[in-house]
């Protein structure tokens, strides 16, 4: 996977947290994945096609999707209820957005479709291009999450 | 500007629709009314006074562009200011809606501030 396609999706998480969330992770060191189980509690997968295809995931700790969900509507939150799963597809759509904006900068036009999520410990993450995903590690001060994304440029 | 309006958020997504409801509140709306999809919305819009609808691009039955074109073919429901909320930052995105009468546009994620000067930019500062 090209390099050009990690940064946009770094900034776009650190982006959409910050505006929706309120609350700014510190990305850890990407490194390639090499197994199909998620590395959180509740994971959003969204589809992309176009100039280059693959998928985008984001996996959430239980601690760090709480509190993240809890800023965005402004009242805490207990347990992995509806909102959570609902609030984990949304922000799978944000960053994706903001990446793809990104991206069609750099010149590739990308188009996504709708989101899903899917919950439950060490669940998998399939990606339908089946090729490496490169993981972009995040730390919060209520827990970790990451950002898994596999893309090849259309041949 | 007037802030009894109805406003009619139209999103697929409950927390959306909650944290628009939230960001309206904190601006001084109250008077708010939610659908799922554009197609309920639709219904919603025949069977009540909106004064503002907030609609989601991407949903499921009937998308937010569907739903403008409709509002804006329909006689009755015409003149509704009409609010793109989109992950969709692509121009090509953005055309179609200017070409559809849309009358602002906002790129999700967004903050009170700039759903607030989108909201006055249409409805005006009076």
């Amino acid at each position: 996977m090209k390099v050009v396609f990690i940064n946009p999706f770094l900034e776009a998480t650190v982006e959409v947290l910050k505006t929706m969330a309120f609350i700014e992770p510190v990305p850890g060191k990407p490194y390639l994945k090499n197994d199909n189980v998620a590395k959180g509690d509740i994971s959003g997968i969204i589809g992309l096609t176009g100039d280059a295809r693959g998928s985008l995931a984001l996996s959430f700790s239980e601690g760090s999707i709480l509190k993240i969900v809890g800023n965005m509507l402004g009242e805490p939150i207990a347990d992995m209820n509806g909102d959570i799963k609902d609030a984990v597809g949304e922000l799978t759509n944000m960053v994706s957005g903001v990446a793809r904006k990104k991206l069609e900068a750099a010149g590739y036009s990308i188009t996504a479709a709708i989101p899903t999520v899917v919950s439950g410990r060490s669940h998998s993450i399939l990606h339908v291009m089946g090729g490496p995903s490169i993981i972009i590690p995040f730390e919060t001060d209520s827990g970790a999450f990451v950002v898994d994304v596999c893309l090849s440029r259309k041949e | 500007m007037d802030k009894s309006i109805k406003i009619l958020i139209v999103d697929d997504f409950a927390t959306m629709r909650k944290v628009i409801r939230n960001i309206l509140k904190q601006i001084g709306f109250e008077n708010i009314v939610e659908a799922e999809d554009g197609a309920i919305a639709l219904r919603s819009l025949k069977s009540q006074q909106i004064d503002f609808i907030i609609a989601d691009w991407n949903m499921p039955n009937m998308t937010g562009l569907e739903l403008l074109k409709a509002v804006r073919t329909d006689e009755e429901l015409a003149k509704i200011p009409f609010l793109m909320v989109t992950a969709e930052a692509l121009q090509e995105n953005v055309i179609a809606a200017v070409k559809a009468g849309v009358s602002n546009y906002i790129v999700k994620p967004f903050t009170a501030e700039t759903l607030n000067e989108k909201i006055v930019k249409i409805l005006g500062t009076d």
